[in-house]
């Protein structure tokens, strides 16, 4: 079966858990840029986490499916409408061929997700099905979903031991305008001054309509750099540092000016120092926010890091437990 | 020159593992990162999930669940040591000819488009400006000084291929140029680019911030692998691979572009071992070498 694109959303692309092993090359990791919200709509399916699905991007397409389909639409809260009609989101929903889904306009964060059984049917690219749009690779032709696509969707069916037909309330993702994120300092921090360290995790930080898979960048009061002599071949700022990879998550300073979080599709390396890095468990925090979100950055340990990556990963096991 | 003693340690969250070798830019900074990614992958460790070396610094990633972190700190330490402790430093790599038409039309024109509000030079070009900040007499003397002598690929990375390229030549030899103010929102594909002390080949179209040298002929990332050159893998360069600049005229860009559209251009390419300390010894007679060796390929 496939999915006939109607009207294609402001960004609508194949996302997956992510292509991993090619960061060498400039490739970055991809995928679902809220991992959990992807899971979710996975486990309504009857998919295997695996799977690929449509990751939406504040205005959802319009789709018509050509042969009977069970979908569900998780993420960012919005209308989820069937031939016009309303119907849940985080829930199964059943289509019948020839049915329409289309969606109203998100009420927070900024990514909701269409999973369909048996899994967006994209060929895999050095491992994965995420779309690569500046190296026109993965995904649907590399690229964005266009009005007239028909993609297609897997044979595979429910693979999950238990039919589950609504997400429980409290396994939803919490969608706030004030946000705390838990970072880890360090990378280049000991170029940057305390007093401009205590601005990065002492002050909120507001988040710029600039912002994407690529990066998010935030306002706030601004953080220095210390003056210091710049050495050989980084560059005159004192943000500048010899070019060097990027931890995806990290957080760049350029010119002291505003922060910028390196998401899943950011470039893999460059001359920008960063003073620390958002822990894996936080990252699918930003898929949540919307410009205007108050953001903290609280600093943890690495012990503290470990335990949230845990508790993070037993919230994934459980879906499919 | 001389290095730190010892790499700087530090953690990019709980995936990521910075090893700075030293925060300026070096050919045995660089080396050691290199042997450093060469050895760590060796090991084998369970739980690596990409090893990035780059100019002058490595990055690890690795999953925690699998590798610990003290684990992962003990292994790479022991590893910075034997690349240090090493006593032939020479790798095992090839040298390849890179054709470029400087000065084009294409990169003049986004150049164009970028003056006002992003360059120091609002006026000028960025081969002047590059000439200028260098104290050269034309863009043709920098152009010259470009190609002279052979680059060593130290880093791979920003978007899917992009080379970071370091010249081999004395330090005091170097040009340096700064990046535009703001970068840009466009760069055409295959343009060269200088910042710091690196060219840059950028493999896609997109954002950069590197002045604008020239354009080539002929793709570095083919995700289609359909030239030869790319029959094991879509990106051409690896970290350690040697480059020679070729200036062209139009006529041959656009007789190369015609052989890149029939898929059946062959970049010009020979093995070579890179001796760092032949390098460091005697660099004019040694990157005479290294030319020699393409001359005859």
């Amino acid at each position: 079966m496939s999915l006939e694109i109607l009207s294609p959303g402001l960004a609508t692309t194949v996302q997956d858990r992510g292509r991993f092993g090619y960061y060498r090359f400039g490739i970055p990791q991809g995928g679902a840029m809220d991992q959990y919200a992807a899971a979710l709509g996975n486990r309504l399916v009857g998919n295997s986490i695996e799977d690929a699905v449509l990751e939406c991007t504040y205005l959802g397409p319009k789709i018509r499916t050509d042969a009977d389909a069970v979908v569900a639409v998780t993420g960012s809260p919005v209308d989820v409408l069937v031939n016009g009609e309303p119907r849940a989101a985080n829930a199964r929903i059943e289509l019948s061929a020839g049915d329409e889904l289309s969606f109203g306009v998100i009420r927070a964060g900024a990514k909701f997700y269409i999973a369909v059984q048996g899994g967006i049917d994209v060929p895999e690219v050095l491992g994965s099905r995420t779309t690569y749009p500046i190296g026109k690779l993965g995904g649907f032709q590399g690229r964005a979903l266009q009005e007239g696509d028909v993609v297609p969707v897997g044979t595979g069916g429910p693979s999950t031991p238990e039919r589950l037909d609504e997400i429980p309330e409290s396994w939803l993702p919490e969608y706030s305008r004030e946000v705390d994120v838990r970072i880890m300092l360090g990378l280049y921090d000991h170029k940057v001054t305390e007093e401009g360290l205590a601005n990065l995790v002492g002050a909120q930080w507001t988040l710029t309509p600039i912002a994407d898979r690529m990066g998010l960048r935030f306002d706030g009061p601004g953080v220095k750099w210390k003056e210091e002599e710049q050495p050989f071949g980084a560059g005159q700022d004192p943000s500048n540092i010899t070019d060097a990879g990027y931890a995806v998550g990290s957080i760049q300073i350029p010119g002291g000016t505003q922060p910028i979080v390196l998401h899943c599709d950011a470039v893999s390396g460059g001359g920008y120092g960063q003073a620390g890095t958002v822990i894996s468990a936080d990252m699918d925090l930003f898929a949540r926010m919307s410009p205007g979100t108050k953001v903290r950055f609280v600093p943890v340990d690495m012990a503290e890091t470990l335990e949230a990556r845990a508790e993070n990963r037993a919230r994934f096991a459980r879906l499919w437990a | 020159m001389t290095l730190p003693d010892h790499a700087r340690y530090s953690w990019g969250g709980d995936e990521f593992l910075l090893v700075e070798i030293a925060p300026d830019m070096s050919l045995e900074a660089n080396f050691i990162s290199n042997a450093m990614a060469l050895g760590l992958e060796e090991r084998g460790l369970p739980g690596i999930i990409d090893i990035c070396p780059a100019n002058a610094s490595l990055l690890i990633r690795f999953d925690p669940d699998e590798l610990g972190h003290e684990t992962l700190e003990s292994a790479a330490r022991e590893i910075e040591a034997e690349a240090r402790r090493a006593t032939v430093k020479g790798l095992e790599t090839r040298i390849i000819e890179v054709p470029v038409w400087y000065d084009d039309p294409y990169t003049n024109e986004t150049a164009q488009r970028f003056r006002e509000g992003f360059h120091q030079r609002p006026e000028g070009s960025d081969l002047d400006y590059a000439a200028e900040v260098n104290g050269l007499s034309s863009a043709d003397e920098f152009i010259r000084r470009h190609h002279e002598t052979p680059w060593l690929v130290s880093m791979v990375g920003f978007v899917a291929g992009l080379p970071f390229l370091f010249q081999l030549t004395p330090r005091e030899r170097q040009l340096e140029v700064p990046k535009y103010l703001s970068p840009r929102t466009d760069t055409p594909p295959l343009t060269l680019g200088y910042g710091g002390c690196f060219t840059a080949h950028y493999s896609v179209r997109g954002a950069g911030g590197y002045q604008m040298l020239g354009i080539t002929p002929s793709p570095i990332f083919d995700p289609e692998q359909k030239l030869a050159d790319f029959d094991d893998f879509m990106v051409l360069f690896r970290t350690g691979d040697i480059v020679k600049y070729r200036p062209i005229d139009e006529a041959e860009y656009r007789e190369i572009q015609a052989q890149v559209e029939a898929g059946t251009y062959r970049y010009k390419q020979t093995p070579v071992t890179f001796s760092l300390d032949e390098a460091l010894a005697d660099p004019d007679e040694y990157n005479r070498t290294l030319l020699e060796a393409l001359d005859v390929a």
